[in-house]
């Protein structure tokens, strides 16, 4: 309905605006460490985990992490109801909602882009109808829409990353299309197609490249968020279902023994929010760097 | 009036896009006769099922008989529960709103007050905890708060009942769940609005012409920071909303959003659609209070739109 939320300019340095050609600021390091070391693990969760993340050790039912009373060491992280190694599972967990929101947002990126493009090239009715998607988008929250459409995922992660692409792309077709119709009346648009390219080559070869860095900032910004969205669905039981493990499912199922397993929940619950921290401090400061605008 | 037109006419083209797209993806998605009945249930039973409600009609008419209802007023019948679905999202609703008004209270009474100060006092420590605050509030999702308080007050300290209704004990902990995020979001948007207002040439002006400090804030920055302010309380009916999903399931309080999650699970049609409108109507009302403030406090906005 209403355009998206001004975000006004912080004409004060937040901690360590950065200047051209200087290392980043420290927490922003510190956030790339953490972000490095997770993607890491998804790729080697495969290999690292030491038992399969759904091997049971029943009798290591609920033992708790290293430095308290009665851990097991060989579950430095814990165990289960189950007795399932807990470090497995994060791992295992890490992959899966790191999978699962990298592929939703390129698919939010790729739908937003391209609507964008498309009411930007034909105008007229074109426009007015992704308007009008990008208006009902808006008006429901992404939770509320998920949780309605979900029964369509059954229990198909590929259905439910598909789900999450929807999440967010009505700011990048918002943000694509108003900087494709500006790149319109510049020069070069015009003088590739005085040259005879093709319009999907002018938008893909001229255009695309011209507004990738703002896209990719808003891609970041996107990213935590549907972290988020994936997380929430799957504790509420609706999103990656058991035995397969997302931090969010971690959370969710870990929640029923609070009291008697706190470790089970404050594990994944932290590298949640660890990730999604250091993924919007990294997206803020490449919004401060390259683009503020957005 | 031409603009509030346009905006009117905008804001019901897209409730009809929210009303078909529910509609046909609920039917594609799944058969209520089965999630009702049972997959158990004998051939002759599901057919009854279907034939009483409709489901065994073209897709088409099905849409023409539930939009010519709609018109009506009249929201369909819940399958499940053998009560209007209007009624039923009423009653739930109720419950909702009792924990959504207080957070949306506590929110704006908190945030706007902790982020004008935090301008106005920029680099104190109530600045810093503003801002790491507002950190945490974006980063730590509603579920991980609420379990978080749950392990704190609930199972710790013993202090407070961590699930159920009935007294108003219940709804301390899913009230402040949906209040500190939302606080920490308005305080740092109220900041940010206000430091940028105060950095501009009239701030000094109107102190240059002999105001007091207090009166400068209040008639010169104050208005100006709203604008910003108003439209971020806007975007947080949503946001909102959909805590609410989490936070009724969390703490077993019998709100629409559990309602909406045990509808879609049951392939409750008019239910699930009936959640939607709303949230939708609710949505589209904000937005369009939002635009109405707009005008009365920005009278920029006013000639333009008139012109």
């Amino acid at each position: 309905m209403t355009a998206p939320a001004p975000r006004p300019a912080e004409p004060d340095p937040p901690v360590g605006r950065p200047s051209e050609g200087e290392r980043p600021p420290i927490m922003i390091r510190i956030a790339l460490a953490w972000i490095g070391a997770m993607v890491l693990v998804a790729f080697v969760a495969g290999f690292l985990a030491p038992y399969p993340h759904t091997a049971l050790h029943l009798a290591d039912r609920l033992s708790p992490p290293l430095p308290f009373e009665g851990a097991n060491p060989a579950f430095p992280l814990g165990t289960d109801e189950l007795g399932r190694d807990v470090l497995s599972r994060l791992m295992v967990a890490i992959r899966s909602s790191l999978l699962i929101a990298f592929a939703a947002t390129l698919i939010s990126a790729a739908i937003g882009v391209t609507l964008g493009f498309l009411s930007a090239h034909f105008r007229g009715w074109v426009e007015a109808v992704v308007m009008v998607l990008v208006d009902a988008q808006a008006a429901v929250p992404f939770l509320i829409l998920a949780i309605a459409v979900i029964a369509f995922a059954g229990n198909s992660v590929t259905v439910f990353a598909l789900l999450l692409g929807l999440h967010g792309w009505e700011r990048i077709a918002r943000i694509t299309r108003g900087m494709a119709l500006s790149a319109q009346e510049q020069g070069y648009a015009a003088a590739v197609a005085d040259l005879g390219a093709k319009p999907t080559r002018i938008y893909i070869r001229h255009i695309l490249p011209n507004i990738l860095s703002t896209v990719i900032v808003a891609m970041t910004l996107n990213f935590p968020e549907i972290i988020l969205a994936e997380s929430g669905l799957s504790f509420l039981g609706l999103g990656v279902q058991p035995p397969d493990a997302s931090l969010g499912n971690l959370v969710g199922l870990g929640r029923d023994y609070i009291q008697a397993a706190p470790w089970l929940i404050l594990w994944p619950a932290a590298i949640i929010v660890t990730t999604t921290l250091s993924v919007s401090l990294v997206g803020d400061w490449l919004r401060d760097r390259f683009d503020s605008t957005l | 009036m031409r603009f509030f037109l346009t905006r009117l006419l905008r804001a019901a083209v897209t409730l009809a896009v929210i009303v078909t797209f529910a509609f046909f993806v609920l039917r594609l998605s799944g058969d209520p006769a089965i999630t009702i009945l049972g997959t158990e249930a004998d051939a002759a039973a599901l057919e009854a099922f279907r034939t009483a409600w409709g489901l065994d009609r073209p897709l088409w008419v099905q849409y023409a008989t539930y939009v010519q209802a709609l018109l009506q007023g009249d929201f369909g019948q819940s399958m499940r529960l053998d009560q209007g679905a209007m009624h039923l999202v009423a009653e739930r609703a109720l419950a909702t709103f009792t924990l959504t008004v207080p957070a949306l209270a506590i929110t704006l009474a908190v945030g706007v007050p902790a982020g004008v100060f935090a301008a106005l006092h920029r680099g104190s420590a109530v600045d810093r905890t503003v801002m790491i605050a507002a950190v945490v509030g974006f980063t730590v999702p509603s579920f991980i708060m609420a379990l978080v308080l749950i392990l704190v007050f609930a199972v710790e300290l013993r202090l407070l009942p961590s699930t159920g209704s009935g007294t108003w004990q219940h709804a301390i902990l899913p009230v402040v769940t949906l209040a500190l995020g939302g606080t920490a979001a308005i305080a740092r948007f109220t900041r940010s609005a206000m430091v940028e207002v105060l950095g501009q040439p009239y701030i000094p002006a109107a102190s240059a012409k002999g105001l007091i400090w207090p009166i400068v804030v209040r008639r010169h920055a104050l208005p100006n920071a709203a604008i910003p302010v108003v439209t971020v309380v806007g975007f947080m009916i949503g946001s909102l909303a959909a805590g609410t999903v989490i936070v009724e399931s969390i703490f077993s309080w019998p709100g629409a959003g559990r309602l909406l999650i045990d509808s879609v699970a049951n392939r409750d049609y008019a239910v699930v659609q009936t959640i939607l409108l709303l949230v939708g109507l609710m949505m589209v009302l904000a937005n369009l209070t939002v635009d109405l403030l707009y005008g009365w406090l920005d009278p920029r906005i006013r000639t333009e739109r008139a012109s």
